[in-house]
């Protein structure tokens, strides 16, 4: 019930940052956050006794995974955009429909 | 094979095209050209081939794996006349953009694109392949007009897509529910007995919505005086000679036999908006300014005449349909040949501003008398035998409503004439002194056209015996055979 | 001439390989083109004579789809060799006249294909054997007399006469169209003998409804009051022209319609009211016209209406072969009388009676000829028209006493106005600007030859109606008398009131004037049904259409293109606001999930 709890409360902040900061590296460091929570909740509920698969912690490793993999994405996209000197997100409004 | 050559030589031919098109325009529309012509042999053979046989019918395509191809043709008395007109308005077209400049290799290599959309729709036997060529047809007309229309193409073109794609969306769900419900594709397959009686009134209206815009039917006929000033010649040419006609195809094809007792229920409906059109059109063509407006309006009125016909609905007016049809691919395209021959020379299309031109233009302007006359449904020309049928046929089932058809024929005889009295007759106009009649090409363009309408009013058993079987089983579904 | 009669189509065929011939050839052909065209109109009368004994019928199938068929036929019967002979002689003598009188003319060419189109839909159109045909025929001649009148395209005067000939005949043809699908409908055919066959067995408001439809036909055809306006201002076409088409053929062709669909008409008595009611009103109405018209070939087209008239009134009392009769002296006199205002035309340079006078001495043979044709149009013994209008008063008076009476007075005003126009042309003192001169002898020639055929043809009636199958009326002396004694006195007051000024006798100006316009029956027509359809079809247009129909699909284009507007506000490109309206979904399914699941 704990880790619930705590993961909850690690994708809502994470939610909060990403939804609210200006700063790229902050929403970048967000999303990190809102990943390690939902992570926390997969490893928490495939510990051995509380499930019998171990599916969650595979998920949890993919997880990871993709988490290394946009953040490497999201650091490059950064660092060219840092080079233009745009580090804000409202900067960036070409995500127009 | 044979049909599957059909489909692709037009296919092939705009590829090559393409690829020509680096070189000097004058390779370029020879080559268009000699594609043409080649389909329009090819057909004539198929024609003559598929006409004499017995049953007047040929399939082709990938049969081998049947059950899963989609790749399947088929030829019957409905298509034939309809596939022989595409390849004769091909090389007319083709004739017809002679003098393109801007870009030729595109414009024609788009026409044949066109050109093998439309016979694979006549071709198609098959509903994902009849939808896939039914859309294919929208692009390079979409094109055609947007790229080499006149001032206000971008709009026309718009609305002549949005338009035919919001009835083909409906369409489309019609043709869907028939598949998914029958688990049958093959278009030849479908018969009254296959679909749930319950959805036959849903499909058939479904269908009609994609039909109905093409033909157009009144009131869902506004895109199309708009697409037709807009369109380069070629463009109107088969956009009045054969995309119209893929409406009418498409009711006799599927809403017909999918729902004979929907179609039976709606025919009075059917005749409505049929006499409508009629007169309507005839009516608005009258007040037109607009050459070309005119014949587009006309156009209208002339498709009236189908719709009155099929849902008239016996044999003898359903193969009337066809006549109708064929001979309005013969003569609007004329009409529209001979409009975008007089805007090259003048470029205006201005009724106040024309005139006298049996003076200027004499060959022209004789072409041109001939063919309102032939409009407006005189004896001896194409238009009337399938509108006098429709008209006979049509007492039958509407009674004295045909008056208004009368009208519509005092009409279509008034705004004929008035366009002869604007353009061809009167004092000879300084303004247009000096115009070059017209030249080989324009000839060659013209004058099979004229011959061709000859020819369909003396003998139009040469397009209503291809029909014959097909209008009485047709009839038949129907109740009224 | 066992081909001809084997073939009568040949009629039809030859002239029209012949204008095919022409049309292909327009600049080579040159002043060869009359002799080339005279070919056709020599065939049909060859067909004719070789006919005369009964000629042949055949078909050809047209349409066929499944059981239903739909022939082309013909059929060289009686009636059909009578007309075949009257458009023979008046054709080729048309075309020889022609030669003349168009000589030097631009259109030399296409107007001799014209013409002989023109003989081959009149061909067609009375050999027909179904309805079909007929209407082919029918409408094909109209179109040729469209061309016709508009033959000097670049006068606007007659580019719009040519064009309200093809309409207001136009109105009478969808009329025919309408009679043409009430008979299909009743009979399953359109081949006359079955149409006509089944014609007694026909419920009487079927048969009374297809004989108006095809009466009116008729009347549009044959210019019939309140479908007669087109005619006058046909006049704008060459002077031969009018001859052959609006005065001895084509016209004609409402009358042999009737005559030939009769067992129609048996059946059928309201329609025959009707034509008698409207062949007694045209004949009257149309000769006081006439009485009033200041231009030669006004005078002779008004004048072809009210004669035009007496044959309806003859159809209308059932005395067919009477009509027939007069059609065919009509045809001689009123061609005798067109071709020879021609030749004062053509050697007076005018067309207005104020500017002739005095003709007779420059143009003795026209003259004669003239005279030869308002003797045989007044009905003045022994001339041809004198025998047969005797036929028609003499029958409709016997029928209908009250329109028999109001023919009476059509004939002496057709006395009156015939010697009014025969003096202001042709005696009292030369009023033209310039010299006038005889005509050649290719005019005159073929005047010679009708002249004899107005003259003479009074003698044809007792033949003419045993080849229809009928026996010719005796002559009746007191009508004949009367008619006669009318006809003298009418011709005396018009001799009398002849004056070459363009203002009447002023105490009936406001009269004249009423009478030269054709007593507003134009100007009704145009007020009453151009001017509206015009104003009604503007109106479709602009309201209707533009804004209406195409307002309303062009408004859904815009609704949607605003509604996408508003949407594509949502999508501000800003990367958060769609993390927001992302993570506010994920929570409402979540919730929707969480909710439906317990």
């Amino acid at each position: 019930m704990n880790t619930l709890v705590l993961s909850c409360a690690l994708v809502a902040a994470g939610l909060y940052g990403v939804l609210t900061r200006r700063d790229l590296v902050a929403v970048l460091a967000s999303i990190e956050v809102m990943l390690g929570g939902a992570s926390l909740l997969l490893v928490a509920y495939a510990a051995p006794g509380v499930a019998t698969a171990a599916a969650g912690q595979g998920y949890a490793l993919l997880v990871l995974a993709v988490g290394a993999a946009e953040a490497a994405v999201g650091i490059a996209l950064l660092v060219s955009l840092i080079r233009r000197g745009r580090t804000r997100s409202e900067d960036i409004t070409e995500v127009r429909g | 094979m044979t049909l599957t050559l059909l489909a692709l030589i037009p296919l092939g031919g705009a590829a090559l095209v393409w690829v020509t098109g680096r070189f000097r325009p004058a390779t370029v529309r020879v080559a268009a050209l000699v594609v043409a012509l080649i389909q329009l042999a090819f057909t004539c053979v198929l024609a003559v081939t598929v006409a004499t046989h017995t049953p007047a019918t040929m399939t082709g395509g990938l049969t081998s794996a049947a059950s899963t191809s989609f790749w399947l043709l088929r030829v019957d008395g409905l298509a034939l006349p309809l596939i022989v007109l595409t390849s004769l308005l091909g090389v007319i077209a083709v004739l017809a953009s002679w003098r393109v400049e801007l870009r030729p290799g595109a414009h024609f290599a788009l026409l044949l694109g066109l050109q093998a959309a439309v016979t694979l729709v006549f071709l198609a036997d098959h509903l994902v392949l009849f939808y896939a060529a039914w859309e294919a047809v929208l692009i390079p007309m979409f094109f055609l007009i947007g790229g080499w229309g006149h001032e206000g193409r971008r709009h026309a073109a718009m609305k002549f897509f949005i338009y035919t794609f919001a009835g083909s969306a409906l369409m489309l769900i019609g043709l869907l529910l028939v598949g998914f419900t029958t688990g049958e594709l093959r278009i030849s397959a479908l018969s009254s007995g296959i679909l749930d009686p319950t959805l036959r009134t849903l499909v058939f209206w479904l269908l009609v919505a994609g039909f109905a815009v093409k033909v157009p039917i009144v009131p869902f006929h506004t895109w199309l005086p708009e697409a037709h000033v807009e369109a380069p010649t070629a463009g109107s040419i088969m956009l009045a000679g054969v995309l119209l006609k893929m409406g009418g195809y498409g009711l006799l094809r599927f809403a017909l036999p999918l729902a004979p007792e929907a179609a039976h229920a709606a025919a009075p409906v059917f005749a409505t908006l049929g006499i409508i059109g009629i007169v309507y059109g005839a009516v608005v063509a009258l007040a037109q300014t607009d050459l070309k407006r005119l014949v587009a309006y006309s156009s209208i009125a002339h498709m009236g005449f189908v719709v009155l016909a099929i849902a008239t609905g016996s044999p003898l007016a359903l193969a009337a349909a066809m006549l109708v049809m064929v001979a309005h691919g013969l003569t609007s395209a004329l009409l529209f040949l001979l409009v975008g021959q007089l805007y090259e020379r003048t470029h205006t299309r201005s009724l106040a501003r024309l005139g006298g031109l049996l003076a200027t233009l004499p060959v022209w302007a004789t072409i041109f008398v001939f063919a309102s006359l032939a409009s407006l449904g005189l004896p001896g020309l194409a238009g009337f035998p399938g509108e006098l049928v429709t008209f006979l046929e049509g007492f039958a089932s509407w009674g004295w409503w045909m008056v208004a058809v009368a009208l519509g024929v005092v009409l279509a005889g008034a705004y004929s004439l008035r366009a002869i009295r604007e353009v061809a007759q009167g004092p000879e106009k300084p303004e247009w002194a000096g115009l070059r009649d017209l030249d080989l090409i324009e000839l060659a363009a013209a004058v099979p056209l004229a011959l061709l309408i000859v020819v369909m009013g003396v003998w139009p058993s040469v397009v209503s015996g291809v029909m014959d079987p097909v209008a009485r089983a047709l009839s038949a579904l129907v109740g009224r055979g | 001439m066992s081909v001809l009669h084997e073939m009568p189509y040949l009629a039809v065929l030859v002239p029209l390989a012949l204008a095919v011939v022409l049309a292909a050839g327009v600049r080579f052909w040159g002043n060869a083109a009359a002799w080339i065209a005279l070919l056709g109109p020599l065939t049909g009368l060859a067909v004719g004579i070789a006919s005369i004994g009964g000629g042949t019928a055949g078909t050809f199938t047209w349409i066929r789809v499944g059981q239903t068929v739909l022939r082309l036929g013909y059929d060289a019967n009686a009636l059909t060799v009578v007309m075949l002979l009257v458009v023979g002689v008046v054709a080729s003598c048309v075309m020889v006249f022609s030669i003349g009188y168009m000589h030097g003319e631009k259109g030399y060419v296409r107007y001799y294909a014209l013409l002989s189109l023109f003989t081959a839909a009149m061909a067609a159109l009375v050999l027909a054997a179904d309805l079909v045909s007929l209407f082919v025929g029918w409408e094909l001649v109209g179109a040729c007399s469209f061309l016709l009148i508009g033959f000097w395209y670049a006068k606007p005067s007659a580019a719009e006469a040519a064009r309200k000939a093809f309409m207001v005949t136009r109105i009478g043809d969808a009329a025919m169209l309408l009679g043409m699908a009430v008979l299909w409908n009743a009979t399953g055919t359109l081949e006359l003998s079955a149409v006509l066959g089944k014609a007694a067995t026909l419920a009487p408001g079927v048969a009374t409804a297809a004989a108006i439809c095809v009466l009116l036909g008729a009347v549009g055809k044959s210019a019939q009051f309140p479908l007669h306006i087109w005619l006058p201002d046909a006049m704008e076409g060459p002077t031969p022209v009018s001859a052959l088409i609006h005065a001895a053929t084509m016209v004609a062709a409402g009358v042999f319609l009737i005559a030939r669909v009769w067992p129609l008409f048996e059946v059928a008595p309201a329609a025959r009211g009707l034509a008698l009611t409207l062949g007694t009103i045209t004949a009257l109405g149309a000769a006081t016209v006439a009485l009033a018209q200041r231009d030669i070939k006004k005078v002779l087209a008004w004048s072809t209406i009210s004669q035009l008239g007496f044959m309806f009134a003859a159809l209308g009392v059932g005395a067919w072969p009477v009509a027939i009769f007069h059609l065919v002296t009509h045809a001689a006199f009123k061609a005798l009388l067109f071709l020879s205002a021609g030749s004062v035309i053509h050697g007076s340079g005018t067309q207005d009676l104020a500017e002739m006078g005095g003709l007779a001495k420059k143009m003795p043979l026209t003259a004669a000829c003239w005279i030869a044709g308002v003797v045989s149009l007044a009905g003045i013994p022994p001339a041809a028209g004198f025998f047969s209008k005797d036929e028609v008063v003499a029958s409709v008076l016997h029928a209908a006493p009250w329109a028999g009476v109001a023919l009476f007075a059509a004939s002496a005003l057709t006395a009156a106005y015939a010697a009014r126009a025969t003096r202001l042309a042709f005696f009292g003192e030369p009023r033209g600007a310039k010299p006038a001169h005889e005509s050649p002898w290719t005019m005159i020639a073929p005047l010679a030859l009708l002249a004899v055929g107005a003259l003479g043809l009074g003698f044809a009636g007792a033949p003419l109606a045993a080849l229809l199958g009928h026996e010719a009326e005796p002559l009746s002396v007191p009508i004949a008398a009367t008619a006669v004694s009318l006809a003298l006195v009418g011709a005396f007051l018009g001799w009398r009131s002849a004056r070459p000024e363009a203002s009447a006798d002023p105490r009936f100006a406001a009269l004249t004037r009423a009478a030269y316009s054709g007593w507003g029956v134009d100007a009704f027509a145009d007020r009453f049904v151009v001017r509206p359809a015009t104003a009604l079809a503007r109106m479709a247009d602009a309201m209707g259409d533009r804004l209406a129909i195409d307002g309303l699909a062009e408004g859904v284009a815009t609704m949607a293109s605003r509604v996408g507007g508003l949407l594509a506000e949502i999508q501000s490109g800003d990367g958060q606001w769609y993390a927001a309206l992302m993570a506010t979904g994920v929570v409402v399914l979540a919730a929707a999930a969480v909710w439906l699941v317990r």
